[in-house]
């Protein structure tokens, strides 16, 4: 019998919804992990899958003037555009995999120099974010902002330049150190990828076609086979290579599940992603007991700023928040380098400090009216503040053991309350999920 | 809260910072005001006095939380040595900044960028070669026997990507795969587990080459910009204990058997620790010499620094990044210049800092490249990236003689243009590690034993 992936089968409730909520989007809103939990695992995991609405809620982002956002011009703002999606979306998978796919496909406008052909590349990938690998991969080839970041635009038959094709297989599609590939398939595929052209000049991006003039249309070799390969061909070569499929279930498990994937799991994602589509894949994973039973994970920035907004029900009306994401470690349409973001290591003593700064603001000086001067009281009030996550009872008893002390000292209940909102949003309960 | 009450403390603790006395005490356990004449002593009973309150856990009363860096800084010995790297990111082309004037293939292979061959200074060690004229810091420290240049450092097959070669500079070793940092497996040897003073990078997220397994280290932007009161907010009346609590949160979860649990709570602890270990440095620092000035954040990172050396912090390693964009592809004069201009003016002032304060002799400071540039220029005025660079150590216990040696551009560039390099950056990293922080190079360093080793300490 052929290996099929397991399936979780222990409970399914707010606990494994939260979980599922926070990694397969931006974390719940309040009720919604309850509600979602209601629909069991299957019918819970469809939910995200199958979305059948994708449309936003609540009204359109502003700073703090009222004045509307300008993704394709202002600095920072093309970073709130897409927060604000992350916070409004009713298809939160999707808008999580136009996430990972920015990840997958690590573009920075540092290397593009130019918003707007960022936000095309990231609607390219909101397109087929639930949809099929192949379908993308040939589109992220010749995208414009991918064309200037890995300069595809600069690939001439007669000066090859192999960039693209070399992270092509290293990083997109076959992986490296795994025997798939060598450097003579390298060359040769920055020879199969040559011709494409167009750039952007004082700001004004010129049309990206392939020129046949400076394509090489002689033979070339790779992965073995032989013909006059295009850059068509040396995407489907790379899809079709042996190694591919291993590569793409391993790569997609590690943006949801910390732990490494077991050897008949890994078989049986493999068999699932046969025609190259995601869902399918994907399915199995958020389904898997590794996803419930494992360890936590902690969340990337731009996660933690848009699950807390969400949980406070608050909509872009600053623009606060951009700096506040790259000091705390991830500006989106920054990454670092062609690697991504490396998931490993959001927390350190600076990050730390600007995911403080960002509970903070999302908090800011709003504070009760009235707060009783009873610990337990107040530490249920502060989470509920952030509409009742859960908050493990040693981070519990640690509040309440605060809130009486600094009761002791006579500081006045609300001052307290809120001292206990900027902890719990802080907790190392809400920063992994 | 009430808002007077906010506005009040808000303008007192305002009023009196700018007066440069440092805060009051608004709560008990903040730090007391900084003294300009602090003694290492007195720093250092001042951060064990910020002990967190443990609000009657017991569980949680065998973390001694902030204990663990004024133990480290006590348990040190008066003369802990530091080192400090410090990386000029791109590639910096060591041809212009120690440049072959005596070499007629240089001027031809440069025709519009080569310096002038009567400009900056002589390099005494070697007479085909000029500091340039913006690097008269460094000249200054080499006449005063106080540099010693690597003027061809790299690697064989040298990888020509930034990200590769600044990983392999970072992790020590020509490895894609190495997740530490050479810095952090030496910390992680010689390290404590509550003291992450020890290896501090002032940056915006952690120096790779810090990067350890068990060991915290601490990420922060200088000494006096880790303070935890929110942009743009007028400060909690709590915020102090505010802080101390999520330590105390963060302490509880950092013992998890949950490894995503366990990463956060060590980071909320790390971040007391360090917040507790720079004490009244959040009020600011006095510095005895003058830093140039700037709008890049690198000279007022290093002036704390030298402050946090001096008040007997217990470091052991700090990575910070030079100004300056080094990656010269087009009219190179101009980034190279300012860049090189800043950097080597602040070297020469961090020096003098420490010489005033009488603590130079237990510093070295690092300072290194992932490669150098093409020999010959561009079309655009520039350089591409080439392979053998520069590095310098700077320090007062230094020999002062250069490791290896310029391999000329007449017969030292290699089939792609390149300059060869004549010492291995490994070699260079166990050389420091065995005679400056004595440790064992060759369990640090992948294939340790087989770099040759240069004497580099009087």
């Amino acid at each position: 019998m052929a290996a099929t992936a397991p399936i979780y089968t222990g409970p399914f409730g707010k606990l494994q919804a939260e979980r599922l909520y926070w990694r397969a989007g931006f974390g719940p809103r309040q009720g919604d992990a309850e509600k979602l939990s209601k629909l069991g695992l299957a019918g819970a995991v469809k939910w995200f899958t199958r979305p059948t609405d994708t449309g936003l809620l609540g009204p359109d982002p502003h700073d703090e003037k009222g004045r509307a956002l300008a993704p394709a011009d202002a600095v920072g703002h093309d970073h709130l555009w897409w927060l604000d999606r992350m916070v409004r979306t009713k298809a939160p998978l999707a808008e999580r995999m136009t996430l990972v796919w920015h990840d997958w496909f690590a573009t920075s406008n540092q290397g593009v120099g130019q918003q707007q052909l960022m936000l095309n590349q990231n609607q390219l990938f909101r397109q087929n974010a639930l949809g099929s690998f192949a379908t993308m991969l040939l589109a992220v080839t010749t995208d414009p902002a991918m064309l200037i970041w890995l300069n595809g635009n600069q690939n001439i038959k007669t000066r090859p330049n192999e960039n693209y094709g070399r992270e092509l297989m290293e990083l997109f599609t076959l992986g490296a150190e795994r025997g798939a590939y060598t450097e003579t398939d390298v060359r040769e595929q920055a020879r199969a990828l040559t011709g494409w052209t167009g750039s952007v000049t004082k700001g004004v991006p010129s049309a990206f076609v392939l020129d046949p003039t400076r394509h090489d249309s002689t033979n070339k070799t790779i992965f073995g086979q032989t013909g006059n390969f295009g850059w068509q061909e040396a995407c489907q070569l790379c899809l079709g290579h042996a190694m591919h499929p291993s590569f793409f279930v391993s790569k997609l498990w590690s943006y949801f599940i910390p732990t490494p994937i077991d050897a008949t799991t890994l078989k049986a994602l493999q068999r699932l992603y046969s025609d190259r589509q995601i869902v399918p894949v994907l399915e199995a994973i958020l389904q898997h007991p590794d996803f419930y039973n494992g360890p936590r994970m902690v969340k990337p920035p731009i996660v933690f700023n848009a699950g807390l907004l969400r949980m406070r029900a608050r909509w872009i009306d600053t623009s606060v928040w951009w700096s506040l994401c790259q000091a705390a470690g991830q500006q989106l349409f920054y990454p670092p380098d062609v690697s991504g973001w490396d998931d490993t290591r959001w927390l350190d003593t600076a990050t730390f400090r600007s995911r403080w700064f960002i509970a903070a603001l999302v908090q800011g000086a709003s504070s009760p009216k009235t707060s009783p001067a009873d610990p337990a009281k107040l530490v249920e009030r502060s989470i509920q503040y952030w509409g009742f996550p859960t908050v493990s009872a040693q981070t519990q008893t640690l509040l309440a053991a605060f809130a009486k002390a600094q009761l002791a000292r006579n500081q006045a209940p609300a001052t307290v309350e809120t001292a206990m909102r900027r902890l719990v949003a802080t907790s190392p309960d809400l920063q992994t999920a | 809260m009430s808002c007077r009450d906010c506005t009040r403390t808000d303008l007192l603790r305002r009023a009196v910072a700018e007066a440069g006395r440092g805060l009051p005490e608004i709560e008990p356990g903040m730090p007391l005001p900084a003294g300009t004449g602090m003694t290492r002593r007195d720093f250092v009973s001042r951060t064990a006095g910020l002990a967190l309150a443990v609000y009657g856990g017991s569980a949680l009363s065998r973390f001694a939380l902030d204990d663990g860096i004024a133990a480290a800084a006590a348990g040190q010995p008066a003369n802990q040595k530091v080192l400090v790297s410090v990386f000029l990111a791109g590639g910096i082309d060591s041809l212009s900044v120690l440049f072959p004037a005596g070499d007629p293939l240089y001027y031809s292979l440069r025709p519009n960028i080569a310096v002038g061959q009567t400009q900056g200074t002589p390099f005494a060690e070697d007479s085909r070669l000029r500091w340039h004229p913006t690097a008269g810091g460094l000249s200054t420290l080499h006449s005063e026997g106080k540099v010693s240049v690597v003027p061809a450092i790299g690697y064989s097959n040298s990888d020509q990507s930034h990200f590769t070669s600044r990983h392999y500079w970072e992790v020590g070793a020509t490895d894609r795969g190495l997740r530490t940092g050479w810095l952090g497996r030496y910390l992680d040897r010689v390290g404590t587990i509550d003291n992450p003073l020890q290896g501090l990078s002032f940056d915006t997220t952690l120096q790779p080459a810090l990067a350890t397994v068990k060991m915290p280290v601490a990420t922060l932007l200088a000494a006096d910009q880790y303070t935890f009161a929110p942009p743009g907010l007028t400060a909690h009346p709590l915020e102090a204990s505010m802080f101390q609590e999520a330590a105390n949160i963060g302490a509880a979860h950092a013992v998890s058997s949950d490894a995503g649990l366990a990463t956060a709570g060590k980071a909320a602890l790390a971040s007391h620790h360090l917040a507790a270990g720079l004490g009244a440095f959040a009020y600011g620092f006095k510095t005895p010499v003058p830093y140039p000035s700037s709008t890049d954040p690198f000279p007022h990172r290093m002036a704390g620094l030298a402050a946090m050396i001096a008040a007997g912090l217990p470091l052991r390693v700090a990575t910070i990044t030079s100004p300056g964009h080094f990656d010269t592809h087009a009219t190179q004069a101009t980034a190279f210049n300012s860049g090189l201009q800043l950097t080597s003016d602040t070297l020469l002032a961090f020096q003098r800092d420490l010489e005033s304060r009488g603590v130079a002799d237990r510093v070295l400071v690092h300072v290194w490249s992932e490669f150098g540039r093409r020999g010959g220029e561009n079309a655009s005025a520039g350089t591409d990236h080439g392979s053998a660079g520069i590095g310098f150590l700077i320090g007062t216990r230094l020999k002062g003689q250069q490791l290896g040696s310029f391999p000329g551009v007449t017969g030292g560039l290699d089939g792609s243009g390149n300059l060869r390099s004549t010492a291995d950056y490994r070699g260079v990293y166990a050389s420091i590690l065995e005679q400056w922080l004595d440790a064992d190079a060759n369990s640090i360093l992948p294939g340790g034993a087989g770099f040759q080793r240069y004497s580099l300490l009087k």
